[in-house]
């Protein structure tokens, strides 16, 4: 198919691209930038998996990549782990972690699920911040090592951590591409679109809707090792639910439940934060108001209302011969959604 | 004993405060089916705007309070209007992430407006006196005495009067309380003022105790998220019951277990809760 071609085309021109990047722009700023968003889109593609394609909002995500940041740094500096093993036992910790928490939080439903993990998450933030023999509470937790070698393999300069990074931000999306097109995929949409007709169907939705939180806090706390041993110095805002709302934020611009979205939203937004640099703290006065604005208006984002704008126009072309039916009966319906609208509005 | 007794009184205050806030909330919950995320920046926002009109405008505490949750109950009705009737027709993700927009801006816009700094709220009922041996501050009692007169005139505006009838008919169906005439955009506007009169009142009786900052609203509404489900999602006499049990539950805790995680309590009991019973408590049958 066309599609499909010019879609492995553009991915290898993006691939091209971040390979290329650290040889293209050589200021360390710009790269440090770079390997961030890269962190934080593995975190993003994680909680796109769980409130993108299965349909729950859960709000106790940065405190799971919180605990991915912490567990790592606690294992490898107080403990004296080696980097690698801490790296995986603190993702399998987190994992672990978001395994129980799921069993009981996803008995709930909506409403309920989003403050139960709201709440969950400030729990989180609340025993980093208190815990201060652990986690050296609001002073911070410093000494973090960067990735230890492997083999010949060395991850002390700025550009192999890019390349690192943007490793595993591969192998996460090509598991996210993998898995929605799978019919393990679709069952998460079924789900989403109606959890009464998913069960219908037969689908065990509690076990699938686990399943996929299990695997996107492994992806969020994968990203919060990333972030422990790139940053090197944790703090207990990582936990905050403002953590929660910037990937909230990236999310929604790039597109919810698309697998570009991550990517696009996290780029755009990263690079619209560093022109608001002068704002600092007040840069919620901004983006606020914006993610307010693209749910009311455009939920679905740059990259899913481009995937909108295509279907549309593909449709369009297919039906041709019957356009101008078709264009009376939509302003027809139009018109009774205005009546209707009228009505309840006066 | 006599420390107990202490400390049923504080839960008290800490109680009455809790149930304001809650009710705003359960409010919103029970007649337009919104967990409302934003409603902590309301509280937030009432505390500032008392603040500011005690101090720079030199209004009286009573006069304040007035204006106070004047202007908070026209943000709520704001909101309710900018926000969440555009999207009252969209998925349920889409409310509660408008929510915390709103949070996270109004929480900056303080921020801006009247800088990071904790601040004190001065009050002329700071004096102290004796009950039967026990110390309390006028002012505790004051938020105890208003909580109660509020709640009262609340529950006969809600059962006596017309405006009232038509609120609770649309919290049982909106579109059946459409069709006999009710105007549910209105109700939709007069809820959300209640709600943010209410938030601003909260804070207002809270603030001289306790302080006024950007954040003070976080605490307070997750608390107040834990009370309603605690007392059965949209149900104006749980969110009371509820506000209390948790105040009496956290200054005995406090006092006994352990004062740095006095606020964890809340969501223990949350937790355990919603572990129990994924619906809440008194959910409806067939859910």
């Amino acid at each position: 198919m066309a599609i499909f071609e010019k879609r492995r085309l553009w991915l290898a021109v993006l691939a091209a691209l971040a390979l290329a990047f650290p040889l293209l722009v050589t200021n360390g700023y710009y790269l440090h930038m770079m390997t961030i968003s890269f962190i934080w889109m593995i975190a993003v593609y994680g909680l796109n998996l769980f409130a993108g394609y299965t349909g729950y909002l859960s709000l106790a995500h940065a405190g799971f990549f919180a605990i991915g940041a912490y567990t790592l740094g606690i294992l490898t500096v107080k403990a004296g782990v080696p980097f690698w093993l801490a790296f995986v036992s603190a993702c399998l910790l987190t994992t672990l972690i978001g395994a129980l928490v799921g069993l009981v939080a996803l008995r709930t439903k909506e409403h309920f699920f989003a403050i139960y993990t709201l709440c969950v998450g400030y729990i989180i933030y609340l025993v980093i911040d208190k815990w201060d023999g652990l986690t050296g509470g609001v002073r911070g937790f410093i000494g973090i090592p960067a990735p230890a070698d492997i083999g010949p393999l060395s991850f002390q300069t700025p550009v192999a951590q890019y390349y690192l990074v943007l490793f595993f931000l591969a192998v996460v999306a090509f598991i996210m591409y993998r898995l929605v097109y799978s019919l393990t995929g679709r069952t998460y949409i079924a789900i989403r679109n109606s959890e009464e007709l998913a069960l219908t169907l037969g689908i065990s939705t509690m076990k699938n809707k686990l399943a996929s939180f299990v695997l996107s806090v492994f992806f969020t706390s994968l990203a919060g090792a990333l972030y422990a041993s790139f940053i090197r110095f944790l703090g207990p805002d990582i936990a905050y639910i403002s953590v929660m709302f910037d990937f909230l934020t990236y999310l929604l611009v790039g597109g919810i439940g698309t697998l570009a979205g991550p990517v696009v939203g996290t780029l755009l937004v990263t690079f619209l934060s560093q022109q608001l640099q002068f704002l600092q703290d007040y840069r919620m006065l901004i983006f606020g108001p914006i993610l307010t604005l693209l749910i009311i208006f455009y939920p679905h984002g740059i990259a899913g209302g481009f995937i909108r704008y295509q279907a549309k126009r593909k449709e369009a072309r297919r039906l041709e011969p019957e356009a101008n039916r078709a264009a009376a009966e939509l302003a027809v319906s139009s018109q009774g959604r205005g009546e209707r609208h009228a009505e309840e509005g006066s | 004993m006599e420390l107990f007794i202490q400390q049923l009184l504080n839960g008290l205050t800490v109680g009455s405060v809790y149930s304001l806030v809650a009710l705003g909330l359960t409010l919103v919950y029970g007649i337009l089916h919104i967990p409302n995320f934003a409603h902590g920046a309301l509280y937030m926002m009432g505390g500032y705007v008392t603040l500011t009109a005690m101090t720079k405008l030199g209004m009286p505490y009573g006069l304040a309070i007035i204006v106070s949750m004047a202007a908070v109950g026209l943000l709520g009705v704001l909101m309710e209007r900018l926000v969440f009737y555009p999207l009252r027709d969209a998925p349920p993700l889409h409310d509660k992430i408008a929510a915390i927009g709103i949070l996270l801006f109004l929480e900056a816009f303080a921020q801006f407006v009247w800088g990071a700094d904790y601040q004190t709220m001065p009050t002329p009922y700071g004096d102290v006196v004796n009950i039967f041996g026990f110390t309390l501050t006028i002012q505790r009692i004051l938020i105890i005495a208003s909580a109660v007169v509020i709640m009262v005139l609340l529950y006969i505006f809600l059962k006596k009067t017309f405006i009232g009838a038509s609120i609770i008919a649309m919290a049982q169906n909106r579109e059946g309380a459409n069709l006999v005439g009710i105007n549910t955009s209105k109700v939709a506007m007069l809820t959300f003022f209640l709600s943010g009169s209410l938030a601003a009142l909260a804070a207002s009786l809270a603030s001289p105790i306790n302080l006024v900052f950007p954040g003070m609203g976080h605490l307070v509404i997750l608390k107040a998220f834990v009370i309603i489900i605690l007392g059965g999602m949209g149900s104006i006499p749980g969110a009371i019951v509820g506000g209390y049990i948790l105040g009496f539950s956290e200054s005995l805790g406090a006092t006994y277990v352990s004062n740095d995680y006095k606020d964890i309590i809340a969501f223990v009991i949350l937790v355990i809760i919603l572990t129990v019973k994924p619906n809440g408590l008194f959910a409806k049958e067939g859910r």
